[in-house]
């Protein structure tokens, strides 16, 4: 197989099968296991097939266009580095699998385990072998993802949850950063792509920005390597199932970190900031988690804190920017994987067969699991840095490296004294571990009897073991060359002369390990008794509370910033939000304003006293509203009707006759609108008025809003004036002018516009309407008064009472409510010709005179409501059946058709045409088919007035009977009887 | 004639804006109603104020001779709209009381 073609099917393999896996049945667990291990197995192979391509540090590659105009490429580049991962990957990843086969219950969803660990499968191999930094981080952040999914397998669990929230949180964050630090060097170096960001050299140490640059990558790689002090989710991850840290936590997830940190190497190492950040990061991590992990009772708990004492020490080597100590870095990635996985299968075999993880319950489970301790032994001799095994080579190498000497004294005395402090600490947890665990007095707080485990179950530990010994024992043979090419992948041709064997002689590290190795046995005989007293926690550092002061963080963050800024911006409150609004709004506008307004003659000489006069009474009203909508809303809503009176007025004066009459109309629709809705609203207190008065806050409030109400109309004022007092710029209006009649074939330049011009506005527009008039429809469909506006109002309960008094209906002639408005209902009903055929008329001539869809709409609407006024809701209905949203859908229907019309002549979407015609009478008649557009405007327009209007009117019939608003069988109504209205 | 105008678009948007900045929907109703006014009436004169102009094409290539038939026809949609919101907003309002006992913007009394 091809090279490109072997890295394409590594890194869509996995997510297929993951894809694949998530389909399978809840129960099929040994088929997933199956599709999981062979997809793993598969990526082996692939990976051990393409090894003699790379061997001499050659790069496979392949390039696939994604975003070519701005450089990005998806890139995938398997090298010597990328190559020891991609197997470590695969490679224990298969492990696991044949692993979680036999550890995950029958009764966990587990293809859905085998899902997201493909997929996090997927996204660890996109992150080795991604050859472009973009798609680096989409991938690492993809694990970040689905090790969430992981960690919280046990979902019903919060532990799980808390602490894959953790993992996310912080892992996420560092992703971020990630990003941000990839931006910068695809900004300094001019290019994503990685082959060229390494050849790059010392332009990115020299960069201005390398320093922030720098930080921002370093934070990434430190919370996902779990660095100090951003280790604390990794303990809090070990609510995973053991499976899942076995590979997340030991081969790949954690070493994602200290991946990135070897793969940028050789652009970003060597500055003074590099070597002391990782170092001195590296080796608090080091110290600190060994440390720790001699305290943890729960053997989980005890690896993981070993877990960050080890990716500590591989940071150090990684900081200190020598050859020499990248080799060995490498070197312990590799070694640290096998030892650390094999450990976390066997605390998993121990917790499967025991029931418990908690070192002080267990005890003397040798004679119970004889082959289960004796592969946990040899792996923590392993971890221990015991000789004969890989441990030990790599700790070896880290030693020579800390005792180099060095100009700085600090460096020189604190470098070799922690390793050996912090060797001497992962002696004791080792110890601890196995001593613990397998030797003493049998146990007796179990609650069943251990048994060793099927042996497919063991098999992987046995492999991982055999591994450790043979790396150990013959290193040259089984690692030489690998981590000969990975070497010399990343140094190229720096690198540096080494020799892997078992044997350098009495040398000062061979002296540190002896130390370390001894040191470590008498600190754990020493520790015993405190060990035994079973205190949580490591003394002395029990106060570093690393995740209380994150939870703390993500409390002040996520809860008290969130509901403060809420308070301030939060959606519930209006008036805020409002007042909020309007400030913008006034600084918005008054920021230009301070360039001045240009010469503006103040002059009152043009104005004419009528149009005065009914501004004086305009704005009498306005303010009059203002005033009164809070305790007198009849009269509010007059005062307002006075304002659109004025409003209506101004139109006709300065000649628009169009606007006039709409506004005219509308303002009659809207104050019955109104009128039928006060019915609703609550009675206003008016004894709270003067309480309201008195308080302070509410006097601060209104004089705040009265300040803002003025500073709002005085700007509006000023710009309205400053722009009328200016001649009118060159616009389009012009263009609608020329060519109104001789393109529209219409005189009424507005409604040319409206429907000929600019059709396709008008039609969103009549469609916005018909939504609307829909909507209050289905809002009033359900409609439930408040409490206290169910009862009927107190005018006609006098009326009734009055009425029930009453004898005969002759005796109380105009008195009673049947007699009411007794001669205007009658003129209403003659009316209703008259208005139809004002409607049509308007309707007719809106093309050439003023009128048109809109105002014939309205007008055919008030000509409906004036009969609901004048004969009642149910006389209405008894005799005229309205359908309002047929007429809503043929209106909409009329115009769409008329647009759609004029594809037939091969015009685009309402493209009009018109023509005169000679008609008998009437003489000549524009025919255009914009008329019929207007048409459908016209019944659209009528039928959401009437349905909105009449939808409200109705409540009120059924107000009045609130044994209506329970629930009644629906009988199918027959289709010739009048609408029921809710 | 400019002078009166603008002052009266400042007082009506003004009353609108202490309107709706007002606790009890149904002053934000009448708000909103003052508003519109106001902003219909700017859009308006933004074409400038010509009283006695032809709104009607007769013939005359003065175009001076025209109203500005462009804020016009804004206004005009405008206008309609302006009766829709009218309209749900209402509706809302007595939806909203019916379900939560009171008119206060919010749904509840602070």
């Amino acid at each position: 197989m091809a090279g490109d073609t072997i890295l394409i099917v590594l890194i869509v393999l996995p997510f297929v099968g993951s894809l694949a896996a998530g389909l399978l049945k809840a129960g099929a667990r040994t088929t997933a296991a199956l599709l999981a291990g062979t997809i793993a197995l598969v990526g082996f192979g692939l990976a051990i097939a393409s090894y003699p391509q790379i061997a001499d540090g050659q790069i496979i590659r392949y390039d696939l266009a994604w975003l070519p105009s701005l450089g990005l490429n998806i890139v995938l580049r398997l090298n010597g580095l990328s190559w020891l991962f991609t197997v470590m990957v695969t490679g224990i990843g298969f492990l696991v699998v044949l692993y979680a086969r036999y550890y995950m219950s029958p009764k966990d969803p587990v293809p859905r385990f085998f899902s997201f660990f493909l997929a996090f499968m997927g996204a660890m191999l996109g992150i080795v072998l991604s050859g472009n930094l973009i798609q680096l981080v989409i991938f690492w952040e993809l694990t970040g993802i689905f090790s969430f999914f992981l960690i919280g397998y046990w979902h019903h669990n919060s532990t799980a949850r808390d602490g894959a929230r953790m993992a996310l949180i912080v892992t996420g964050a560092g992703g971020l950063a990630l990003l941000v630090g990839m931006l910068l060097i695809g900004h300094i170096v001019g290019s994503y792509d990685l082959d060229v960001v390494l050849a790059a050299d010392d332009t990115i140490r020299d960069h201005p920005l390398y320093l922030p640059l720098l930080l921002l990558v370093l934070f990434a790689a430190f919370t996902k390597s779990a660095q100090f002090p951003f280790h604390f989710w990794l303990p809090r991850a070990m609510a995973a199932p053991t499976p899942v840290s076995a590979y997340l936590h030991s081969a790949t997830m954690v070493k994602a970190g200290v991946f990135l940190l070897v793969l940028l190497w050789p652009v970003l190492s060597g500055t003074a900031a590099w070597l002391w950040i990782v170092t001195y990061v590296g080796l608090a991590t080091l110290l600190i988690g060994a440390y720790s992990a001699i305290f943890q009772h729960d053997l989980k708990g005890l690896l993981a804190y070993s877990t960050i004492s080890h990716l500590g020490l591989i940071t150090t080597l990684i900081g200190m920017s020598s050859p020499l100590a990248l080799v060995a870095a490498i070197f312990h990635i590799v070694n640290h994987a096998t030892f650390k996985a094999s450990l976390f299968m066997a605390a998993g075999i121990i917790d499967h067969e025991t029931g418990t993880r908690d070192i002080r319950r267990l005890s003397g489970l040798f004679g119970f699991l004889p082959f289960t301790a004796t592969l946990a032994m040899v792996a923590a001799a392993a971890m221990a840095g015991v000789p004969l095994l890989n441990g030990f080579l790599s700790k070896e190498m880290f030693f020579a490296e800390t005792a180099l000497r060095n100009s700085n004294p600090f460096y020189n005395i604190s470098l070799p004294v922690v390793a050996v402090v912090a060797s001497l600490f992962a002696v004791t947890y080792s110890l601890r571990f196995i001593h613990g665990v397998f030797f003493g007095p049998p146990p007796t707080e179990l609650d069943r009897v251990p048994h060793e485990p099927p042996a497919l179950m063991r098999r992987p530990i046995e492999v991982l073991v055999l591994i450790c010994l043979l790396v150990g024992i013959i290193p040259g043979i089984t690692i030489g060359p690998y981590l000969g090419s990975a070497v010399l992948s990343v140094l190229g041709p720096d690198a540096p002369y080494y020799s892997l064997s078992v044997w350098h002689g009495f040398t000062t590290p061979l002296l540190m390990s002896f130390a370390a190795l001894s040191g470590g046995i008498v600190l754990y005989l020493a520790l015993q008794p405190y060990l035994a007293r079973g205190i949580d926690g490591a003394p002395l550092i029990r106060g570093l509370a690393a995740p209380r002061v994150f939870e703390r963080l993500l409390i002040l963050l996520s809860v008290k910033w969130a509901k403060a800024l809420e308070r301030v911006f939060g959606t519930r409150r209006l008036q805020p939000q409002l007042a909020i609004l309007i400030s913008v709004a006034v600084l918005a506008g008054a920021l230009p304003l301070m360039a001045g307004l240009g010469p503006i003659s103040l002059s009152l000489a043009d104005a004419d006293p009528a149009l005065a006069v009914v501004w004086v009474v305009g704005t009498i009203c306005a303010i009059g509203a203002a005033i009164q909508a809070k305790y007198h809303r009849l009269v509010a809503l007059m005062l307002m009707g006075g304002a659109g009176l004025a409003t209506s007025i101004t139109f006709v004066w300065f000649s628009a006759p169009d606007l006039a009459l709409t506004q005219l109309l509308v303002e009659i629709v809207t104050t019955v609108l109104i009128l039928l809705g006060l019915r609703w609203l609550p009675k206003r207190d008016e004894a709270a008025r003067i309480d309201i008065a008195r308080s302070r806050g509410a006097r601060f409030r209104r004089l705040r809003d009265v300040a803002l109400a003025v500073i709002f109309g005085t700007g509006i004022a000023l710009i309205a004036y400053a722009v009328m007092s200016h001649d009118a710029p060159d616009s389009i209006s012009r263009f609608f002018l020329d060519n109104a009649y001789a393109l529209g074939g219409g005189r009424n330049v507005v409604n040319v516009i409206l429907v000929d011009f600019r059709g396709f506005d008008t039609l969103g527009e009549i469609t916005v309407l018909a939504i609307v008039a829909l909507t209050t429809f289905a809002l009033l469909r359900r409609f439930r008064p408040a409490a206290d506006s169910i009862e009927r109002p107190e005018q006609q309960r006098i009326q009734r009472e009055f009425e029930a008094g009453r004898s005969s209906e002759a005796d109380a002639e105009g008195t009673i409510v049947s007699n009411f408005l007794f001669v205007p209902s009658v003129i209403m009903r003659w009316l209703f010709p008259v208005i139809i055929v004002l409607a049509l008329f308007l309707f007719l001539r809106g093309h050439d005179q003023p009128g048109g869809g809109f105002i014939a709409g309205i007008t055919m609407s008030i000509a409906f409501v004036l009969q609901y006024l004048g004969g009642g809701t149910r006389w209405v209905e008894e005799r005229l059946r309205i359908l309002p949203t047929y007429w809503i859908g043929t209106g909409l229907l009329i115009a769409l058709l008329t647009g759609a019309g004029a594809w037939l002549f091969g015009g685009p979407f309402l493209t009009s045409s018109f023509q005169y015609l000679e008609l008998p009478l009437l003489g000549k008649v524009p025919l255009a088919s914009a008329l019929l557009f207007d048409l459908g405007v016209f019944v659209l327009v009528v039928g959401a007035t009437v349905l909105i209007l009449i939808a409200i009117a109705h409540q009120s019939i059924r107000g009045a009977k609130p044994a209506r608003l329970r629930p009644v069988p629906v009988a199918p109504q027959k289709s010739g009887e009048p609408r029921q209205w809710p | 004639m400019a002078m009166i105008l603008a002052i009266s678009i400042g007082v009506l948007a003004g009353s609108g804006v202490w309107l709706i900045l007002r606790p009890r929907s149904f002053q934000v109703i009448i708000g909103l109603s003052l508003l519109s006014y106001a902003v219909n009436l700017f859009i308006f004169s933004m074409g400038r104020l010509r009283s006695g102009a032809a709104s009607i094409v007769n013939g005359s290539s003065d175009l001076g001779a025209y109203a500005d038939p462009l804020p016009q026809a804004l206004v005009l949609t405008a206008i309609v709209i302006g009766f829709a919101m009218t309209a749900l907003f209402l509706v809302v309002l007595l939806a909203s009381r019916g379900l939560t006992g009171t008119d206060h913007v919010d749904g509840r009394e602070r």
